[in-house]
């Protein structure tokens, strides 16, 4: 069998299309064990993975954790809350600490677009990056991609919209490489404050009229608004911003074709989705999840073989 | 490479309806059986034995296929992953007798990573291992077959390669292949 091209996950940009390919085989594997009355295997069963999250998360933490025990690996959890980050540890001194412990796997998050970048010229265990700062969520856009698969049978040639704060994501970032390397044709949408000045030369399409956005379509991915990670004002009001480009039930039915909703989580109801969108039938928002776990496995397993 | 046909298909045809024969002494109707060929290779092993039956029987008994990769105990002893195929079953096997097929029996390896799997499913009330050909000699583990279509002496360096018609080749085949010393 094929194996990764990489021994550390740290961008959907380092990695291959026949890495995702091979990503996607291996998790609709996972998904069948998922779906049997014991969801669990043996693979990882001599692993140590170390879930290090120097930023909030709930989804991509809770999904890590259980891809990990599904693994039967041995997971032991740090957030830089309550730890000695807080007394001044240097990244490299407090991962370091950890291995010490004989961790085979880091599995982080950080709040610094290149941390996992810099750990993996300095350590030897595999990294699987989990967000770092506005750069790149690998996990999350395999998963998305993965679900577009699920549900369209694939991505090829699908026409996708990213809608938002495209500035500050990096879901957005890592969603358009896997997309692109997968060859959808994709674009992004939003308020021209929120669109990153060079976006054009990605090879994206850009629009800011969301509703010409979702008539081009078939897949609108539509992401949060980073209010945490906007420095100043952006645009004048969350409530202007639903105007313009919050997503209502409404508009999805008035469009002459079906089109599939997506998110990444969390949403902010009532601001880039009403709830009446988000809990539409054009919604995978909860199969996203459901394939959180079989997707993180597969990475998780596959990268494990590199040791 | 060398091959040396040790099976042909009207050997491995005999061979088939000899081993069904002897799963209906002790199955009888097949009431409470199931069989589960391993993947990728016990895949056809399961079939034929099931289409056989159900020649001779007139009754379709429940067949299936177990992916064991996941469970092996080789991960990441291996140069390589292996790649995984699907698992197919879509029975119970709680209380079932389950007859586990698969074409070639050679350390027991794959063999007990299958009964690992195949425990995810339920606890069956007995399990026998059906192959169609057991390599002698060669056991890394203490399991032995229960229905056995040829016993074959091998040298570590040779392998056993089944071929089923329509798949690999026109007809089936069973062949010991000798790689050439360099």
């Amino acid at each position: 069998m094929q194996e990764l091209s990489v021994r550390h996950l740290l961008g959907i940009k380092d990695i291959t299309a026949e890495d995702i390919q091979l990503i996607f085989e291996t998790a609709d594997n996972f998904k069948d064990v998922l779906n049997r009355p014991i969801k669990k295997v043996p693979s990882l069963r001599d692993i140590t993975i170390a879930n290090v999250f120097f930023e909030n998360s709930t989804r991509t933490r809770l999904s890590f954790e259980l891809a990990e025990k599904r693994l039967s690996a041995d997971v032991i959890n740090f957030s830089s809350s309550g730890s000695s980050v807080k007394k001044g540890e240097t990244l490299l001194d407090t991962v370091n600490n950890i291995l010490a412990m004989k961790v085979d796997m880091i599995v982080m998050r950080h709040a610094s677009p290149g941390a996992p970048h810099f750990l993996s010229r300095h350590i030897n265990a595999n990294i699987v990056n989990a967000g770092d700062g506005t750069h790149e969520h690998p996990t999350q856009a395999l998963l998305d991609s993965f679900s577009i698969r699920e549900k369209l049978g694939d991505v090829a040639g699908k026409k996708v919209v990213i809608i938002g704060d495209i500035l500050h994501s990096r879901v957005a970032l890592s969603n358009i490489f896997a997309l692109q390397k997968l060859g959808a044709d994709v674009m992004v949408c939003g308020p021209v404050t929120l669109l990153p000045k060079y976006i054009r030369e990605l090879g994206v399409k850009v629009e800011f009229d969301v509703r010409k956005a979702l008539a081009w379509c078939d897949v609108a991915n539509v992401l949060r608004i980073q209010l945490e990670r906007q420095q100043m004002k952006y645009f004048p009001s969350l409530r202007e911003y639903t105007l313009y480009y919050g997503i209502d039930k409404k508009m999805l039915d008035s469009l002459d074709k079906e089109i599939v909703l997506m998110h990444p989580g969390p949403i902010n109801r009532g601001v880039e989705l009403s709830s009446d969108a988000a809990d539409s039938h054009h919604s995978i928002i909860l199969n996203q999840v459901e394939n959180g776990v079989a997707v993180r496995m597969a990475v998780l397993y596959l990268l494990a073989s590199k040791q | 490479m060398q091959k040396r046909l040790i099976v042909n298909h009207q050997l491995l045809e005999i061979m088939v309806m000899r081993l069904c024969h002897q799963l209906i002494e002790n199955h009888g109707d097949f009431s409470d059986s199931v069989i589960i060929g391993l993947q990728p290779r016990g895949r056809q092993v399961a079939q034929r034995i099931q289409s056989t039956l159900k020649a001779i029987l007139g009754t379709t008994v429940p067949t299936g296929y177990l992916d064991t990769t996941f469970h092996r105990d080789d991960f990441r002893r291996r140069d390589a992953p292996l790649a995984a195929n699907a698992t197919h079953i879509d029975f119970l096997i709680e209380g079932k007798k389950v007859i586990l097929a698969d074409d070639v029996l050679y350390t027991g390896r794959s063999v007990r990573a299958a009964m690992d799997a195949m425990i995810s499913f339920g606890r069956p009330a007995n399990v026998e291992l059906l192959v169609l050909i057991d390599r002698l000699y060669s056991r890394h583990l203490p399991i032995e077959p229960t229905y056995v279509g040829r016993r074959v002496n091998s040298l570590q360096s040779q392998r056993v390669l089944v071929e089923w018609q329509g798949s690999d080749t026109q007809e089936d085949n069973i062949w010991l292949v000798t790689k050439n010393e360099e």
